[in-house]
């Protein structure tokens, strides 16, 4: 069986991820025409005629069928314009463009915590299931996924930066300008969102490495005179990687995801406000935009885990 | 094949005063389970001489594996403990330290498994598991560890090592990989080879090949082989000396010829009527009714007199693994009055059965 070439197997996927990308975009725009609430209202001011209103529909193209408005969009994007904000005017691409790194800095960081504090716990609870250790690592595990993100990051102001003031409350800082603070103004929003990937980190490791290390071939390799510790980390670790890999795929969906909520409750402009202010004040191209860049990072993140994925994994084809 | 030359071969070994490699003496393992802590073996006493061929037969559930697995100090996360002594070479691995176990494990004493398809790592080429077991154990470079597996692989009888060595195991048939499990059970050139049922999962045509580069490889590397198998065909063409064992307990140490020929154990016996290929060819096949009785339910005096045709009253005492001449042990009181049929005809009427079949 001749391996394909990764350039054709990158190239196959990004076509396969077409449809993903059409069926979003197109479902969230049916679901903000869907509802009540029309940005032309807005736009006329108050007071404003019917007229007025239906005259602001006609200029921008509000009272086209419902089809066509969509396929206007989708022609735009299609030639690499994501458009322009109703509201303000803006480009789309330029108000993603100072949104997405305050998203990203926080989701980067909440991963390094949840794999920084997860996989280390993971292992500890492997190492001797139902020891005490694995106990406490499962007691944590489950809080981690009970408690809501939102919640503990209120918590997390509250205590660190209201009481104590160790760090700021809200806003965010550009990382170009100053790394520092940027990562400073992050680290709460970041440690509310790792609290969940930590628990569900370390949970699925302990399970793909206890399931390791009770099949055969760690026997095969106790009977070659192997150490336990070198058992554990090469075969070991190579042989959960696939796994590790696979939840730190589903982990950036999620975290991508939470930040919607985290953001608004650290005031941070990020991805996450931009497409909550765009969906409260009807701005369905900001909506658009910002859920199909968010599409285009997860099945970016999924193209690059399948192949690294198949890069530790001879058995995975391509 | 004289029926006495095994057992002169022992006398010789014996004259020469040549220690045993291995001597197990009063092997009992025990389990913990949720009802308690059970007896798996019991009393297991035997011998292997250096390079002999051994194989260790029994119905599954009987001790066998467990037996094997405690000579490399493997047992299972329920293990509770062991009583008995496991000399190898003088040294008693029952009370040796982690450390020194995993010193002998694979350089002094190797082991295979039965499933080759899962007994090696899926992630590692089979070269690189192959020379682990040298790297592990010695101070050894890249290329020559890598010429040394080469070898190994080829006297293994893998057609192109060279184009296997960088394979993963998944890309291997059966009988390849079972092939590379014995190249990295032998590189370090070990002096006992445990080989736990190591062609069941494999179709009879590679079996024979497997056992007979067993043989092959234990004759002139001198290495000592345990087989456990519940497969008397297996022993009877690749051993020299059968252990039988029922229920935990040693109950039969013989000649293969021998045994093949005359057991003295009802079980040794039954085992070896039921088999198809040794049985004669009309008629229904006969075999043992009943089955091994639980760990948690065993009975006092002979374990199998329960299933034993020939049970007596006398079978309820304790029966201990007695001489019964020409280096032959067995655990049966009544083995001298009882004249039992084996697998084979006696000598001199062997040829004309044979020919009868065909």
């Amino acid at each position: 069986m001749a391996r394909r070439s990764p350039v054709r197997v990158v190239g196959s996927r990004l076509l396969q991820a077409l449809p993903v990308i059409l069926l979003a975009t197109f479902m969230v725009f049916a679901l903000l025409k869907l509802v009540p609430g029309d940005i032309a209202v807005t736009l006329a001011g108050d007071n404003a005629t019917d007229a007025r209103i239906a005259e602001i529909k006609n200029i921008y193209g509000l009272d086209r069928p419902f089809l066509v408005q969509y396929g206007a969009w989708l022609g735009k994007v299609a030639q690499g314009d994501l458009s322009q904000s109703l509201l303000s005017g803006e480009k789309v691409a330029d108000s993603i463009g100072r949104a997405f790194p305050n998203t990203l800095l926080i989701v980067v960081i909440a991963m390094l915590l949840a794999l920084l504090t997860g996989i280390p716990m993971g292992v500890l609870a492997a190492i001797k299931p139902n020891g005490w250790v694995d106990k406490a690592v499962s007691l944590i595990a489950s809080l981690g996924v009970a408690i809501p993100g939102f919640w503990l990051a209120m918590i997390l102001v509250a205590e660190f930066s209201l009481k104590l003031n160790w760090l700021p409350a809200t806003g965010a800082k550009a990382f170009s300008a100053s790394p520092v603070e940027a990562v400073r103004h992050a680290l709460l929003p970041g440690i509310a969102i790792a609290a969940y990937g930590m628990a569900e980190v370390a949970r699925q490791l302990r399970g793909a490495l206890l399931e390791v290390l009770s099949s055969q071939y760690v026997r095969t390799l106790h009977a070659k005179g192997l150490s336990m510790s070198r058992i554990l980390w090469q075969h070991g670790l190579k042989n959960v990687s696939v796994n590790l890999l696979t939840i730190i795929s589903l982990l950036v969906n999620r975290m991508l995801a939470a930040t919607v909520v985290i953001e608004a409750v650290f005031a941070i402009p990020g991805l996450g406000s931009l497409i909550v202010r765009g969906a409260i004040q009807r701005d369905f191209p900001i909506v658009q935009g910002v859920v199909f860049t968010m599409v285009v990072v997860v099945i970016a993140v999924n193209l690059v885990t399948d192949l690294l994925c198949a890069a530790v994994d001879p058995r995975i084809e391509q | 094949m004289g029926a006495g030359e095994p057992a002169q071969r022992g006398a010789e070994g014996a004259r020469e005063g040549a220690r045993p490699l291995l001597q197990v003496r009063g092997l009992g393992i025990r389990f913990k389970t949720t009802h308690g802590v059970w007896q798996a073996t019991r009393k297991i006493d035997f011998d292997i001489a250096p390079g002999e061929r051994v194989g260790i037969v029994g119905e599954s559930g009987c001790g066998k594996t467990i037996t094997g697995l405690s000579i490399l100090r493997l047992l299972p996360g329920n293990f509770a403990g062991l009583d008995g002594k496991i000399l190898f070479d003088g040294v008693d691995l029952a009370s040796c330290s982690a450390r020194q176990m995993r010193a002998i494990r694979g350089k002094r004493i190797a082991m295979i498994f039965q499933e080759p398809m899962s007994a090696l790592d899926p992630v590692f080429t089979v070269g690189h598991q192959i020379a682990e077991t040298l790297r592990v154990h010695s101070d050894i470079g890249y290329e020559e560890a890598r010429a040394k597996t080469l070898e190994m692989l080829r006297r293994v009888g893998i057609a192109s090592p060279e184009r296997r060595i960088d394979d993963y195991p998944h890309q291997l048939s059966g009988g390849m990989r079972q092939r590379v499990m014995i190249a990295a059970s032998l590189i370090c050139g070990p002096q006992l080879l445990i080989a736990d049922e190591p062609t069941t999962a494999l179709d009879v045509t590679v079996q024979a090949q497997i056992l007979e580069l067993l043989r092959d490889i234990s004759e002139t590397s001198h290495t000592a082989l345990m087989l456990i198998t519940h497969d008397l065909g297996v022993v009877a063409e690749t051993c020299t000396r059968m252990i039988t064992m029922y229920a935990g307990e040693v109950i039969e140490d013989a000649a293969v010829d021998e045994a093949l020929v005359r057991p003295l154990h009802p079980y040794t016996s039954g085992l070896l009527r039921s088999l198809p290929h040794l049985s004669p060819r009309h008629g229904r096949l006969p075999s043992i009714p009943g089955r091994v009785p639980s760990i948690t339910d065993m009975p006092n005096g002979c374990r199998f007199r329960a299933r034993c045709a020939h049970a007596a009253k006398g079978c309820e005492a304790e029966q201990t693994l007695q001489d019964a001449g020409g280096g032959r042990r067995v655990r049966c009181w009544r083995f001298a009055e009882l004249n039992l049929p084996g697998a084979l005809h006696p000598p001199e009427t062997a040829a004309t059965g044979r020919v009868a079949r065909q």
